[in-house]
């Protein structure tokens, strides 16, 4: 597998779903765990949106 | 992937999509105040707070709650009564003109210790919340509506799979993330609907499923009345109606000792599609945000308090229980409804481009383009990327 091309889209897919599960699972540690995992692939996305364009 | 592979995937998602997209553009925007439905209700209703008491005030008799009830409306019957976990306060009853209705209901909310009348409505008193619920539930039109949305939300999980498919070939010879602003406006909203739509596919796919499977909600419950209940209050098949009922309170005695570690999260009244004509059938729940969604029914003989039965609910109930907070986004605190909320709204971006695409789509025959596509041979990366893009307008 083109790991170049799918390596982020994987990556981010299971932070994603670990974040979807965790928060479910328990209170307190858990909510934290589901706020980073599915927090940080919500700022890349306005990272990659908003960024300046190169050259 | 071939050419004609390609196509086949991409004809796939542009027709689901399309098929499925003012749908879900209605549902996404109709669920985002329902994210905060809690909050919200709170804000726009008139509700009255609770009396300041301090915390191990007792809670009042149930019984004289269901009394209340009836009294407010003397021409109905009370089918439900009810808790919410974050505002053990409270109690609620859900009225309704016959025991089996499933549509048209009235709602108390009561001090749980002062037996105070909170907040009075009805499902007809069509408010902004209630609107915006009926519109992503069934859009007014009752089981069709149902599972007509469900089939729009099958297509959005296919229009996501073939999306996937289709993300390969496209993002191939592009950093992820590359969003080219410098180019055509239709260039910068294609990369902005990979980038969006790839990073968000999880969250949507789990949304989007277990959306569908709450479209069935009033299936499995009717299964489980026809699989579980009917055996759990058979001995009781063919028995007289009863005429008077016992104190709830005795019950809920019986239900907590049948279920010591959980907590009621709402009771069907006799005659009820939850329970028969002699039982009290009281629903526990635990206390993670995982055991607090798997309802637990108790059967308790609404004359003499004895317990009849208790079961787990069979795999499919729990599924369904389920999939309910993984729609809704409402079991991880404020933070994971911001998120939600977050998500939600670069789905619109997405379904929105993904049209404006389309929209924008060339106008020559996709066969020509898939022509001038295989002509060029071995051409510039950039070339080829441009060439199966054009193949895929």
């Amino acid at each position: 597998m083109n790991m170049k091309l799918w390596g982020m889209p994987i990556l981010l897919g299971v932070m994603s779903g670990i974040g979807l599960v965790s928060a479910l699972l328990e209170d307190g540690l858990w909510d934290w765990i589901s706020w980073l995992t599915l927090g940080i692939p919500s700022l890349l996305m306005c990272w990659y949106w908003l960024r300046p364009a190169r050259r | 992937m071939t050419v004609k592979t390609f196509k086949a995937w991409y004809l796939v998602h542009k027709w689901t999509s399309l098929i499925c997209t003012v749908f879900l553009l209605m549902l996404c925007i109709t669920g985002l105040p329902l994210i905060f439905h809690h909050e919200l209700e709170h804000l726009l209703s008139d509700q009255k707070e609770p009396a300041e008491l301090p915390a191990g005030t007792p809670m009042a008799s149930l019984d004289r709650v269901i009394q209340k009830t009836l009294e407010a409306r003397p021409d109905e019957k009370v089918l439900y009564v009810s808790w919410d976990e974050e505002e053990p306060e409270l109690v609620f009853t859900t009225t309704a003109k016959t025991m089996t209705e499933t549509e048209d209901f009235g709602f108390f909310i009561f001090d749980a210790r002062t037996t105070d009348i909170l907040r009075e409505g009805s499902t007809r008193d069509l408010d902004f919340m209630q609107i915006m619920f009926k519109l992503h539930v069934d859009m007014f039109a009752g089981l069709p509506g149902k599972l007509f949305l469900g089939f729009m939300g099958l297509l959005f999980v296919v229009a996501i799979v073939t999306g996937i498919a289709v993300y390969g070939p496209l993002m191939r010879k592009l950093d992820f993330g590359t969003v080219r602003k410098q180019r055509s406006s239709r260039i910068k909203w294609l990369d902005l609907h990979n980038m969006l739509g790839i990073i968000t596919v999880v969250w949507a796919l789990v949304v989007g499923g277990t959306g569908v499977i709450n479209t069935w909600a009033d299936l499995i419950i009717k299964y489980w009345q026809y699989d579980q209940l009917a055996a759990m209050t058979a001995p009781y098949a063919g028995q007289p109606v009863p005429d008077v009922l016992g104190p709830l309170e005795n019950a809920m005695v019986t239900a907590r000792r049948a279920a010591p570690e959980m907590e009621p999260a709402f009771v069907a009244m006799p005659g009820t599609l939850f329970s028969s004509p002699h039982h009290y059938a009281i629903f526990m729940r635990g206390n993670t945000p995982l055991t607090a969604r798997l309802f637990k029914p108790v059967l308790v003989d609404a004359q003499t308090a004895e317990l009849t039965d208790t079961r787990e609910m069979p795999w499919y109930v729990k599924t369904l229980l389920l999939s309910q907070p993984l729609h809704f986004g409402d079991y991880g605190g404020m933070p994971l409804k911001i998120i939600w909320t977050f998500f939600d709204l670069v789905t619109i971006v997405v379904l929105g481009s993904g049209l404006y695409l389309w929209f924008q789509r060339r106008r020559s025959p996709i066969e020509q383009r898939i022509r001038e596509l295989e002509q060029e041979g071995e051409p510039e990366p950039m070339l080829a990327r441009d060439g199966i893009r054009g193949a895929a307008e």
